[in-house]
């Protein structure tokens, strides 16, 4: 399916009805998602504020998943040469910085409560900080180099060191903080977390990726709009 | 002489003639940590307790300075066309570069790192590690930050751009040398966080310059 897109006049037509089916897709299950977490009873310790956690993870989640979009898409425009995946490429990267800053910013509303502090150097809360700053890296050097094959090529090719460094950081920042802190304070989650909290955690995922994946394409097709506008506009200049 | 053996001493001639060497660096990591008991306080007890990590991020920084310099001269004035048509591929080109990077930079600020380290504080018997560290961490930054230098030529004047594009990349060798020298300062099993910094360190001379090989042919092309 994927090779079948890579003419963008077919990715064009296919596009046209998958984006608004994958939004009304993620508009549903994000209400979804939000009714079940409210309905969900308050933590026995975290309170009601375990409820940041249907948003938090979800876009914790979506981040990485757009770091792997980016990563892919520059894999396949570099080694393929095809345009549209470059245009898939600088689509979701704007979109990844949007959700890895939506996962601090409910991240950092959640530990003021609970752990007393806007911020502290935690692993994950690191690694997504550090994952914030490839997205911001990513987009200065698009905006940075004027010619846009060149910005494209350039930028493929850190969205590659990025995706071959991401687990390298990951690891890192993981040993880091086990050696500097005990693990008490931030219990994992994970497998001891209760149905009723994991049900909405599910359901909102799925939406948030559906969000991602609607928005990616519409970001996509604009810029396959745009890229033919610039055509158009130079040629009218040419023949004039 | 080789063909490699040529670019590396134009390279070495090149870092002393543009920038003065280690010079530029070693006064950029001096600074540092002249300002750091400026802002921190002069209490000792305070300095000595951000002593080791501060002069391994300043080094980690110093590390960063000369990148501006390393691709863009040779595009501006042409040398890097006539490298692309010369007998090495332009990956090995961008390697020379950034091992003649670590030879005048690197070393001479793992030399100064136990120094600065001793001067803000830190206990003594941490400066082996500081230049063990300093001389692992060096070879790794010079081949992380010649790739981000490979990338922003394509942009002229990106400067700072490079700092941006770099420091995210280099997070794992910053974590795995300071916590070699903390460990090694208190005593504590110091071999995995060295040799993981000897990896990376490694893994960064491998793999990078094929980014570099691209992200050059990318600018010229």
């Amino acid at each position: 399916m994927i090779s079948a897109l890579v003419n963008p006049l077919r990715f064009m037509a296919f596009s046209r009805w998958a984006a608004p089916a994958l939004g009304a897709l993620a508009a549903a299950l994000i209400v979804v998602g939000i009714a079940l977490g409210a309905a969900a009873p308050p933590d026995y310790q975290q309170g009601e504020t375990v409820r940041i956690m249907f948003v938090h993870v979800p876009a914790a989640w979506t981040a990485m998943f757009a770091y792997a979009a980016l990563g892919s898409a520059s894999f396949v425009f570099l080694v393929f040469r095809v345009a549209l995946a470059d245009a898939a490429a600088r689509a979701a990267a704007p979109l990844g910085a949007g959700f890895t800053l939506m996962a601090l910013i409910t991240g950092s509303l959640w530990g003021r409560p609970m752990w007393g502090a806007w911020w502290v150097w935690d692993a994950r809360l690191t690694s997504v900080l550090v994952l914030f700053l490839l997205f911001v890296g990513y987009l200065a050097l698009r905006a940075a180099i004027e010619e846009e094959q060149r910005a494209a090529r350039a930028g493929a090719i850190l969205a590659l060191v990025g995706l071959v460094n991401l687990p390298v950081i990951k690891f890192s920042v993981d040993w880091w903080n086990t050696l500097h802190q005990g693990e008490s304070i931030f219990r994992a989650g994970g497998p001891t977390i209760a149905a009723v909290y994991l049900w909405p955690l599910f359901v909102m995922g799925a939406g948030f990726l559906a969000a991602f994946g609607a928005l990616w394409l519409v970001r996509i097709r604009a810029e396959v709009w745009r890229r033919r506008a610039a055509g158009l506009a130079l040629q009218a200049a040419a023949d004039a | 002489m080789s063909a490699a053996g040529t670019l590396l001493a134009r390279e070495l001639r090149l870092v002393f003639a543009r920038g003065g060497g280690p010079l530029l660096a070693l006064g950029f990591f001096a600074c540092v940590a002249a300002v750091l008991p400026l802002a921190v306080g002069p209490a000792p007890g305070k300095l000595a307790l951000v002593a080791q990590g501060a002069a391994w991020t300043a080094l980690a920084l110093s590390m960063l300075l000369g990148l501006d310099r390393l691709f863009e001269p040779d595009l501006d004035d042409g040398a890097l066309d006539l490298l692309a048509l010369g007998p090495l591929p332009l990956a090995f080109v961008g390697a020379i570069k950034c091992l003649a990077q670590w030879l005048v930079n690197g070393a001479p600020l793992a030399l100064a790192a136990p120094i600065v380290e001793v001067a803000l504080g830190g206990p003594p018997r941490a400066a082996p590690m500081m230049l063990a560290a300093g001389a692992l961490g060096s070879l790794a930054f010079a081949f992380v930050g010649g790739t981000g230098a490979a990338l922003v030529v394509a942009a002229r004047r990106g400067g700072l751009l490079i700092a941006v594009i770099v420091i995210p990349l280099i997070v794992p060798p910053v974590i795995f040398g300071g916590v070699a020298i903390d460990a090694y300062a208190s005593g504590q099993p110091w071999a995995p966080a060295l040799a993981l910094l000897g990896a990376y360190a490694l893994a960064a001379v491998a793999l990078s310059p094929l980014a570099m090989g691209a992200a050059c042919r990318n600018a010229l092309g």
